[in-house]
Order: C-alpha cells, then structure tokens, then sequence
C-alpha cells in the first residue's frame, strides 16, 4: 500500500468519506475551543452531564418523528437549554453549587427521557443516539455541523472578553458589568449546541470526546490562551482525519476511533508537551543563574 | 462630585446583620480606612457601598456615581491565578469603563496599560503569565488596573494584608496619589500605625459603627476596647432587631 491510498486514497475515492472529514473538521472547529473554555473554567465534566442531558431529548424527538434530523436537534437543544437554564437558575439564587445542581438535573432529565421512551413502549435503537454515524452524513447533517461551527466561532468571539474575565476574576466582572450571568448562559447554550450538532456525527457521549481530549491536551503544549484554541483545534482535526482513516482501514467504529485518535494525542501531550509534559519533568532540574 | 450617605444600612446574609444601623457619609475625597475585629463586617461594608450585594436594610445613596466610577479590589480577589493571562491583559481590563463589552483597545489603550504597569514598578513583566508572580507583585498588577480605571472612589479590602513591606511603601503612595486627586478612598485595614499615619480618618467597626471620625478620635484605646468586646459568632436565638420590627 503506498502512502496515497494510505491517506488520500479513501477520501479521493468515495464521497462519504469526504463528507465525513468535512463534518467531523467543522465539528473540531466549534467543538475544541468550547472545551478550552469548560478545561480552564474546571468544568470538564460538565459537558459529559450535558450530553446525558440531551440524550433523552434526542430520543424523544426520534420517537415522535422518527430518525429526523430536525426533530432530533430540536428535542436535544430543548432538553440541553432547560437543563442549563434550571442549573444556572438554582446555582446562583440558592445555596447548592453549580455541580451539584447540575448532577440533579441531567439525572432528573435522563431518568425522564427513559421513561418517555419505554411509556411509548416502542423498541428504539438508541444506539444510533448513542453512537452516531459520522459515515452517514447527509446534506442536512452537513449544513447543521457547518452552521453550529459558525455560529459558535462567531458568538465566542463576540463574549471572548467578559467570558475570559469570567474565568479569571469574577469579581471584577460583577464590578464592572452585569454581563456574566447572560455570558455564562450563552457560553452554556454554546456547549449543549455543539454536543447536539455532535451527536449526528459522533453520538452524544462521543462529541463530548472531540471537546475535551484536545482542550485537555492542548493546555500541555501553550501557557497562553491564543495558541491554546489553536493546539486543540489542531489535534481535534488530526484526531478526525486519523480516526477515519483508521476506521476505513481496519473496519472499526468511526466515532469510537475518532475519539481514540485523539485519547492517543492526549497521552502523548501529556507524556512530552513542553509546557508542564511528564518528560520535562524527569528530567534534570536547572535553572537560571539570574532571576 | 457626590458623597457615598448611608441611611441607617443594614447588611447582611441570610437575615443576620454583618453591619447594622449604619449612619453617614463620606465626603468626596475622604481617605477612609475601616478597622475592626474579625467579624465586624467590614468586608461586607465594601461589598455593600460597590453594590455587590443589597443592604437588608436602610439605603445607601451612591448620588450620581454609576457603577463604573467605583472601583473595588476585594480580599486576595477571587483571581484564578491558574488561568492562562499576562499581566498586560490583565492590567487591560481596568479599561472596562472605556471599551466595554466590545469597544477595541488601540496603541493610545495600549500605552496607558503601559505606564499603569510602569507606575507600579512591573515593567518588564508585562508578558509574564499570572500564575507566575508574587503575592505582592500581583497586587502591584491589580493596583496598576485600579489606576486604569480612573474611578472617582475606590474601595481596597485588605490590599496590603500578607504584602512585603517594600510593595506596601510603594503602594501606600499610590493612595496617597488618588487621595490628592481628590479621589474617594476607601481602605479595609489591620495595621493601626498605619493607619494613624496615612488615613485621616477612620471607621472603627464591629457589626455597629463603634466610632467614626477624625483617626486620633476614633482609634482612642476605649473604643479599641469597646469593639473588641463583640461577638463574632451569628446567635439563631437573638432576638430581632427592634427598629425594623416594625
């Protein structure tokens, strides 16, 4: 096999391919820098209890019209935007965290989802929801994928400012702007819309991975923000072309490779990555004769 | 310019005064400092006077000062010192009150971040990540973004608590520069000799205003006394306080 038709070959020669790697690089785009954000804010979990929440959602949409992109997205954004909007609401007038009110409620919001679904006593295969088809994109799966990372490039950029402050001195925020409540809730809907455009292509808990393994291996190569959206960019897109062709090659699940693609990147970002890598560490200290 | 008055203010959580019955004004371009035991509310007084929480209790009358002519630098900040920002950005922020949410920041910006870093003596650290500094070389950074903000009243909470002596010096004089721009500063403070020496006048505070007036005045040894003598801990079974019973 020559190196063509080891990497460019299956792309060249079908269509699904390519509109695979377009899906699932426009996904790295939106999807890398939103973890970024989640990894500094410590709340890396936060999108794996968001993709439970829109899980049930999703399930309900495809139990009312069937396997329908729209109706899909639709059920999801509803579950994901209540779940948050319920988070936010008793995190910042009552006296639970933010954590905790988040655990009670992706748990209320999955626990009712599955009830729905076995009231209507119909045998769905979730596994769909679950694990997506990133190979199976159609027109409409593109145009979804495509506009999310358009409108969460264009939206991040329009919040940078007061949602970076957020993370960094809330209380300066509050002293100057009554902008975080709404910033943190935009940042929020950011998050559960990117799981949603996800779950098309990865599956819902999958997408959580093209948000937080590059974001999480990003902060070992950059102590600085800029290079850091762009590290974790990178290595969501390595990760998709990787995983790809990987599937193709040896006939694995697409999503689960995907994700293993960028597990690998993130072991070694954790191994060697210059800034703070275990490596560097290992080695002998030294330091300047001057401060 | 307008004085902050406070009208017979109660603040608190959850139903239990921090301060109570607190009556007064202070003048435009008064240098305050508040003095008290642990516990006597004087962290919930700023947070009170920047409106960061709303008095229980009474009203306090900002006059005509928006929230951006008062600057508050809180207790050790709630700075996530791990987040990835340089000192320059960080600085940059005390430009809010100009570039809002989305205003851009040009080379005139850039320069005044400049000379606010130079007028704190951290030139040379602009581009080092925050993680990075001292205790006190972070509290030159965030003094350096109180200069930025060009408040008319500033509000510090403890700035000069666990602060090497030399840092303390230098920005000991930056408050005695607002103070001669006719500035309002307000200082949460411990070290009464500094206090007698830099701050005209003085709150001394425990839950009331045991006294509140000219230093020398209010920082006799029987109000020290008197101030000491409060109780820190909240009491459920203390009765309510009669003058808003009714």
């Amino acid at each position: 096999m020559t190196l063509y038709d080891a990497l460019v070959g299956p792309f060249a020669e079908f269509a699904f391919m390519r509109r695979a790697l377009v899906g699932s690089l426009a996904l790295s785009l939106g999807a890398a820098p939103i973890g970024v954000f989640l990894m500094l804010r410590r709340m890396s979990l936060t999108g794996d209890a968001m993709a439970h929440a829109i899980l049930p959602g999703a399930a309900v949409g495809f139990l009312v019209a069937g396997l329908s992109l729209p109706a899909m997205t639709l059920g999801g954004l509803v579950a994901g935007v209540s779940v948050a909007l319920l988070t936010g609401l008793v995190a910042r007038t009552t006296v639970l965290k933010e954590d905790a009110a988040l655990a009670s409620f992706y748990l209320l919001s999955l626990a009712l989802g599955v009830t729905l679904v076995s009231l209507k006593g119909s045998n769905v295969d979730l596994l769909h929801v679950l694990f997506g088809s990133v190979l199976a994109l159609d027109d409409q799966a593109m145009l979804l994928l495509a506009g999310v990372a358009s409108v969460t490039l264009v939206a991040l950029a329009l919040i940078y400012r007061p949602l970076v402050l957020e993370c960094v001195d809330p209380g300066f925020l509050r002293s100057v702007s009554r902008a975080g409540g709404p910033v943190h809730f935009i940042f929020l809907g950011l998050v559960v819309l990117n799981l949603v455009a996800g779950f098309q292509a990865l599956g819902t808990l999958l997408a959580v991975g093209v948000m937080m393994l590059p974001a999480a291996a990003a902060r070992f190569w950059s102590n600085a923000l800029t290079p850091m959206f762009a590290v974790a960019i990178l290595v969501a897109s390595l990760a998709s072309v990787a995983g790809l062709l990987v599937s193709y090659h040896f006939d694995l699940p697409t999503g689960p490779a995907i994700i293993l693609s960028a597990g690998v990147l993130y072991l070694v970002s954790v191994a060697v990555g210059w800034s703070g890598g275990v490596l560097w560490r290992l080695a002998p200290p030294r330091h300047h004769r001057a401060a | 310019m307008s004085a902050l008055r406070l009208e017979d203010v109660t603040l608190g959580y959850d139903r239990h005064p921090a301060v109570h019955h607190l009556d007064g004004a202070v003048a435009p371009g008064a240098l305050l400092a508040v003095v008290g035991p642990n516990g006597a509310g004087k962290s919930t007084l700023l947070k009170g006077l920047v409106g960061a929480i709303e008095p229980i209790g009474g009203r306090i009358d900002r006059g005509a000062l928006g929230p951006r002519d008062i600057a508050y630098l809180p207790q050790a900040a709630e700075l996530d010192r791990s987040f990835p920002i340089d000192v320059f950005d960080l600085v940059a922020t005390g430009l809010w009150r100009r570039t809002g949410l989305f205003g851009g920041v040009g080379r005139a910006d850039r320069e005044r971040v400049a000379e606010a870093i130079a007028g704190v003596g951290l030139t040379g650290f602009e581009r080092r990540a925050i993680g990075t500094l001292s205790g006190g070389q972070l509290q030159r950074a965030l003094f350096a973004r109180l200069l930025l903000q060009d408040a008319s009243v500033i509000l510090l909470d403890e700035p000069f608590a666990a602060i090497d002596a030399k840092t303390v010096e230098d920005l000991l004089a930056l408050v005695a520069r607002w103070h001669s721009e006719r500035r309002t500063v307000i200082a949460v403070l411990h070290d009464m000799d500094m206090v007698r020496r830099a701050f005209p006048e003085t709150l001394l505070l425990a839950r009331r205003a045991v006294a509140w007036g000219p230093t020398a005045e209010a920082l006799k040894p029987e109000r020290l006394l008197e101030a000491r003598a409060m109780t820190e801990a909240f009491d459920d079974a203390a009765p309510f306080c009669s003058a808003n019973a009714a």
